[in-house]
């Protein structure tokens, strides 16, 4: 936690970047780059979802639509701001030359997108039924 | 083909052999569509609910956003038409964030 703490202060004072370490080659730098762009369009798609779960399934029961849609929704801005976080680490890790973070992150998506993915499918399946 | 096109040795190349800067211009681009995308969705689900008061400000909102977005994009493109380009600055990651954030936060107020 202290290394999120760490990296939050550099998100206010992004001067500090340059200070650290030595500028790694640029092509780790824009792989970097391409990396959290990928998981910013993660976090659209999951925004997405949450507009899409609340306009095209309206005979959902209120609670469960807006629930659906929240959950994604918050899936969404949670994974945009890790997506910076996760960049400012890694680029500091290659200005000091340290091992890349490792992250739990991956895991905890998948699991909750696999979850919601189990809950539509209930849900549909349950609605065909009834 | 500017001057440089000389042997190997040359320390700046015409262009980076794995096109490095061109795909993550790309990723730029797919990045904005996706963002379009998700503005579009927004701005239909604000509209709805008919042509309310309100509905014109989350239509607003929802623009600024998205113009915020592709001004950060088209800098960031524009920064990468070069050989060896910069990394990404700071500002640029977290105004992207932020965007993708406040998009959420329109799917919520306009929620029904």
């Amino acid at each position: 936690m202290t290394g999120f703490a760490r990296s939050l202060r550099l998100w206010f004072a992004p001067g500090r970047i340059g200070d650290e370490g030595e500028t790694p080659d640029y092509r780790f730098s824009l792989a970097n780059e391409r990396t959290f762009l990928a998981w910013i369009r993660t976090a659209l798609a999951l925004v997405g979802g949450g507009f899409a779960v609340d306009q095209f399934l309206p005979d959902l029961r209120w609670g469960v639509r807006i629930g659906l849609s929240v959950a994604l929704l918050a899936a969404g801005a949670l994974c945009a701001l890790r997506a910076v976080n996760h960049w400012v680490r890694c680029e500091l890790a290659m200005r000091r030359g340290e091992d890349l973070p490792v992250s739990g992150f991956p895991t905890l998506l998948s699991l909750a997108v696999g979850l919601v993915a189990v809950v539509m499918l209930i849900i549909v399946l349950l609605g065909r039924a009834g | 083909m500017p001057a440089s096109a000389a042997g190997p040795a040359d320390p700046v190349p015409d262009r980076d052999p794995g096109l490095q800067p061109e795909r993550t211009r790309l990723a730029w681009r797919r990045t904005t569509l996706a963002c379009t995308v998700v503005a579009v969705l927004a701005a239909r689900q604000a509209i709805r609910g008919g042509g309310t008061a309100a509905a014109s400000v989350a239509v607003a909102v929802v623009a600024l956003v998205w113009l915020g977005f592709l001004a950060v994009a088209h800098r960031r493109v524009r920064a990468l038409d070069t050989v060896r380009p910069r990394a990404l600055p700071l500002s640029g990651a977290v105004a992207t964030a932020v965007c993708t954030v406040l998009l959420a936060l329109c799917a919520v107020a306009v929620m029904r």
